[in-house]
Order: C-alpha cells, then sequence, then structure tokens
C-alpha cells in the first residue's frame, strides 16, 4: 500500500496505473470483503473503485456466482468475469483467480505482451486508476478508451507515449470520450442481456427436468404405497397428499381441455366424451378418498391435503355438495322447467343428507364425551385399570364410526355430481364442471395470496 | 319352520335349526313382519350414531318413522345377524324399509334420495303427502 501512495502523490504525468482484478474462486460470494477501503488511501481524485459499486456486486448482479460464464457490470468499475462467452484475454484462465484490489499486478494474459512489475503505477494524468486494458472489457477510463481507440485495439497494453497526445488535443478528446463510452456501455449492456438469457435459458431447462422428476417421484410414491403391507400413518397420509396433488394436475388438465372445448364451439359428441372424462376423473378422486380414509382417517378428516381456504370452508373431509349447487345457480341457465326442478330437488336432498351425516357426527362426538367420562375423572378417579381399558374399548368402537361417516360424506358428494350430471345437457354439465373447478381454483388462489400477504 | 320367499324379500337363504333349538319366531320373519307394520321402518341400535344420522333424515324430510332399537328387543342379537346376511355386509343397522321393501343401509337410502327415487317411495307408502 505504501508505494501506492507514493505512486499517487507522484507527479510524474508518465504514471499511471494497472490494475487487475481477479476474482477470487472461492471469493465469489464475498467481494464486499475485497480491500477496497485500501483504494480510498490513495488520495487520488478520481479513483475510479468505489466501495459501493464492489460491494454492490454481489447483490445487484442477476448472475449466479457459481456460473463462471458471468459478466458483472458495475458503475464505474468493470470486472470481466472467468471465461465470459465473449472473453478472449481473460487475466485470469481457468476458474481461480483473486480478486485483490490491494495489488495491483500486471498479470500476464495470452493477449498481452507487456507486464509490468509488481507495484509499478503510472497516473493518468487527470484519470483514476482503472486499467483493465488486459481484460477484454476495459474500464470506464476515458482516457485508457481513448488511448484504445487510438490504438485501435479493445485491449493492450497501456503506452506511455499516449499520454501527451490525449493532453495536446482536449477537444476533441470530450467528444471521443463521449462515443467511447458508449460504445462501452452498449456493449455491455449487450453482455449482460447475454448472460441474462443465457441464465434464463438454463432455468428453464431445470425447471422442465424437476417437473419431470415430480411426476416420477409421484408415480413411484405410487408403487410405495401398494407396497405397504403394514402401512404406517404418516406413510399413508404422504402417499395421499402425494396421489392428490397428481390427480389435481390431471384435473387442471382435463378441465383445460374442456375449457378449450367449450370456447370453441365443439360439437356435442366430442364434448360428450370430454365431459364424460372429466367425471370419471372425479370417481377416481373419491377411489383415493377411500383408500385414503381407511388408511388414515383423521388425515382426511383435518383437511391437510387441502390448502387452508379450502381447509377452512370443508365439511367432512371435503366440499359440501349443497354449496356447489348454490354456487352453480346462474351459471346453468337456460334450463328447462323439468330440469330446474330436478336441480331444485336435487339441492334441497343434498342439503338434507349435509344435515343428517351432520347430527350424526355431533352424536359421535357427545357419544365419545360421555364415553371418556364415564369412567370417574380428577381427584377421586380411582385406580381400577379394567374401568378404563373398558371405556377406552368402547371409544374405540365409536372411533371406527368416524371412517363410516367419511365414506357416506364422499358417497354423497359423488352421487350429487352424478345427479348433476343427468340432469344437465352435455353443454350445461361442461360449464357446471369449468365453473365448479374455477371457484376451487379460485379458494386454493386465494390461499396462497393469503399466505404470501405482506405482513408488519 | 320354512322361509318362504316373499315379493318384497326377494330371495333369501333359509334358516336351518335342529328341533332342540326351534326358535319362537324366525328372525327375518319377524323382521318382515315388523317392517310392513309402518310405512318407514328403521332397525338401528341406540349406540348407533349412523342409525341416529338416518333418523334425522327422515325426520328432516317429514317423515316419522318407526325405529325398532335392536339391543333392547329380546330377540335382538338374532334380527342382527338376519340383518346382516341380508345385507350380505356388516354392520346390520341402520337399515330401512319403506312400504314393507327393503331400502337398504345409510348408502343405499342417501344414493336413492340424491336421484331422487326415495320421496315417490314414500309418497306411494303414504309416508310423505306434498
Amino acid at each position: 500500500m505504501q508505494s501506492f501512495k507514493a505512486a499517487a502523490t507522484t507527479t510524474n504525468q508518465d504514471m499511471f496505473c494497472h490494475s487487475s482484478f481477479f476474482l477470487r474462486g472461492d471469493d465469489c460470494n464475498s467481494r464486499h470483503q475485497t480491500h477496497f477501503p485500501d483504494l480510498g488511501e490513495l488520495d487520488h481524485p478520481a479513483v475510479a473503485f468505489h466501495h459501493d459499486d464492489a460491494v454492490d456486486l454481489s447483490p445487484s448482479s442477476i448472475f449466479s456466482s457459481k456460473s463462471s460464464n458471468v459478466a458483472v457490470a458495475a458503475n464505474d468499475l468493470h470486472y470481466s468475469a472467468l471465461n465470459t462467452s465473449i472473453g478472449a484475454t481473460e487475466m485470469v484462465s481457468g476458474g481461480t483467480g483473486c480478486l485483490n484490489t490491494g495489488q495491483f499486478m500486471y498479470q500476464k494474459g495470452p493477449a498481452f505482451g507487456v507486464s509490468l512489475g509488481n507495484g509499478h503505477i503510472e497516473n493518468w494524468a487527470d484519470s483514476g486508476l482503472a486499467d483493465k486494458s488486459q481484460q477484454t472489457d476495459t474500464s470506464t477510463d476515458i482516457d485508457t478508451d481513448y488511448k484504445n481507440q487510438l490504438h485501435g485495439v479493445q485491449h493492450g497494453p497501456m503506452k506511455v507515449d499516449s499520454v501527451d497526445q490525449s493532453k495536446s488535443k482536449c477537444g476533441d478528446l470530450k467528444m471521443l470520450r463521449r462515443l467511447a463510452q458508449n460504445r462501452e456501455a452498449a456493449r455491455k449492456s449487450r453482455l449482460r442481456k447475454k448472460a441474462y438469457v443465457q441464465q434464463l435459458e438454463n432455468s428453464r431447462l431445470k425447471l422442465t427436468e424437476m417437473e419431470q422428476e415430480l411426476q416420477r417421484a409421484r408415480q413411484q410414491s405410487c408403487f410405495i404405497r401398494t407396497g405397504l403391507s403394514d402401512s404406517v400413518m404418516g406413510n399413508a397420509a404422504l402417499a395421499f397428499d402425494m396421489e392428490y396433488g397428481g390427480w389435481l394436475d390431471e384435473h387442471q388438465r382435463l378441465i383445460n381441455d374442456l375449457r378449450l372445448a367449450v370456447n370453441s364451439h365443439m360439437g356435442d359428441n366430442e364434448l360428450c366424451i370430454l365431459v364424460a372424462g372429466v367425471m370419471a376423473h372425479y370417481d377416481e378422486v373419491f377411489r383415493l378418498k377411500s383408500i385414503g380414509t381407511k388408511a388414515d382417517v383423521f388425515h382426511m378428516l383435518s383437511g391437510m391435503w387441502k390448502t387452508p381456504a379450502e381447509r377452512c370452508f370443508m365439511w367432512l373431509g371435503g366440499f359440501r355438495s349443497s354449496e356447489l349447487l348454490k354456487i352453480l345457480g346462474n351459471h346453468l341457465e337456460p334450463l328447462t322447467e323439468q330440469q330446474l326442478m330436478g336441480i331444485c330437488n336435487l339441492q334441497q336432498s343434498s342439503q338434507q343428507a349435509e344435515d343428517a351425516l351432520s347430527q350424526g357426527m355431533e352424536a359421535l362426538q357427545q357419544s365419545l364425551v360421555d364415553t371418556l367420562s364415564s369412567a370417574c375423572l380428577g381427584p377421586t378417579a380411582s385406580g381400577n385399570v379394567a374401568d378404563y381399558m373398558g371405556q377406552m374399548a368402547i371409544a374405540m368402537g365409536k372411533l371406527a364410526t368416524l371412517e363410516n361417516f367419511l365414506h357416506q360424506a364422499d358417497l354423497l358428494r359423488q352421487q350429487t355430481l352424478q345427479q348433476m350430471h343427468r340432469i344437465l345437457t352435455t353443454r350445461q354439465a361442461a360449464r357446471a364442471l369449468l365453473v365448479i373447478s374455477d371457484y376451487t381454483s379460485r379458494l386454493r388462489a386465494l390461499s396462497s395470496l393469503w399466505l404470501a400477504r405482506p405482513r408488519n | 319352520m320354512h322361509c318362504q320367499t316373499t315379493g318384497s324379500w326377494g330371495s333369501y337363504m333359509p334358516t336351518t335349526r335342529t328341533a332342540a333349538t326351534v326358535v319362537v319366531g324366525d328372525p327375518l320373519e319377524r323382521i318382515e313382519r315388523l317392517a310392513s307394520e309402518n310405512a318407514v321402518v328403521i332397525f338401528s341400535m341406540s349406540s348407533c350414531c349412523m342409525c341416529h344420522a338416518v333418523k334425522r333424515l327422515f325426520c328432516g324430510m317429514g317423515v316419522n318413522p318407526s325405529v325398532i332399537e335392536l339391543d333392547q328387543d329380546p330377540r335382538g342379537r338374532d334380527m342382527e345377524k338376519a340383518l346382516i346376511r341380508l345385507l350380505g355386509a356388516s354392520p346390520a343397522v341402520p337399515v330401512v324399509f319403506v312400504g314393507g321393501k327393503l331400502v337398504g343401509a345409510m348408502d343405499r337410502v342417501m344414493a336413492s334420495h340424491i336421484n331422487g327415487t326415495l320421496v315417490p317411495l314414500l309418497k306411494q307408502a303414504g309416508a310423505l303427502w306434498l
């Protein structure tokens, strides 16, 4: 450092600063640790390196530091990454190098013939240090650019005699300086864009890979589940969650196809097939739920496999049929008299069935409370183990009916959908399925928004 | 005692018993007799919550069903077994008969209600007036 200070204070116009910046391979993530403050000590009027700029590189850089094909740009400071796509001449070869602003070293690169010793600093008359001449992207140091232009090369060592020329052509200097700066900025911009696009492409590929992996994992989980002889509760719950996720994806695909068909005014014959496909797919989810209920009734009841908003308005492990029919309401018009009556009856009967099952559940809960509290509780509780075990056995029996209730609720949902399909025409049924699906999608979206909402 | 097939039952397995174990009344016959005594008959058990649900369903429709609590009947045990055989599945209760005819367990009752066949059946049996 001392030598730098000494150099800075010299008035020798022939001096200029070389600086080479190496990206330290393992320092990529911690550029802020570079010794930029040292530069401040140089006490030079127009130090081109700013601590802030350097620090900004890491966060503001949109490029992953892992990628070595990254061009990093700063305002006044330009760091050439290792082996950029355009990079022909890099001061660092391979993937190693070190960002060491404290040292001004001239590294021998393939394109450079000149090498200066350590600590040899030459100053431009009024410019800052930054000569990145050994890099393909030179710094924005105006004099450097001007010099490069004079010599007709993008990169190359600075020659001392250029200093005199620049001094004598001050008028043209400004204009040429500006042009060079523009060129430079444009080039950097192009490089940035190129690297950004590159990264986007990589991300896209990665995304498709991950989607495929996810699909594969889901299919594998299906085999895992069927391979379980005595399913552990956690596994059963997980297995259902995964299968349900797969079901949802497929459902979305079918619904999208249906939407396209409806919007393109497809004929009834083809539309009928698509509608039947969606209905059959609904049967599939009820089959999955049936298996899930037998494996882990509490998980199904908990609704943890649904999004929060869906879970809030859940009834006995799923949607409310009567609610669904209310939502359909006006979307089904025009309806014939017979259809209207059919839908009304359906809504009424599904409501009655729901109420009946709800009351049954209440009775179950009350019965459970009675059973668990019938044996003496509290301080007076007797140590009668047989009594306790007896009550527990009864309670276990009552809990078993929980599966039956869930099963009946799912049957109710399935039958409501099927009856609706019977009453409506193909086109009406298609619209109804789209409405139901859209409503559910919105609930799910609401959940996401809610979870992501900004909190103070 | 031989069991005969009646129109409302369809076919069922005849019960065989030794002379020593003759039961006063064949359980199935008893069930049949009880089922035809009222428009809507529910075989239930007082502790069963699903039975409670089915009762609430009919009451909610404005029907007044007659309920036979098997756990409170001296011959309830036999009738329970007979019902299991009749349904071909456990649990035995709840089982619903409308107009002397077997509708089935909870799932069948709900299915027929949803697809709109239960209400006409109730009206035909005189359990519902509208």
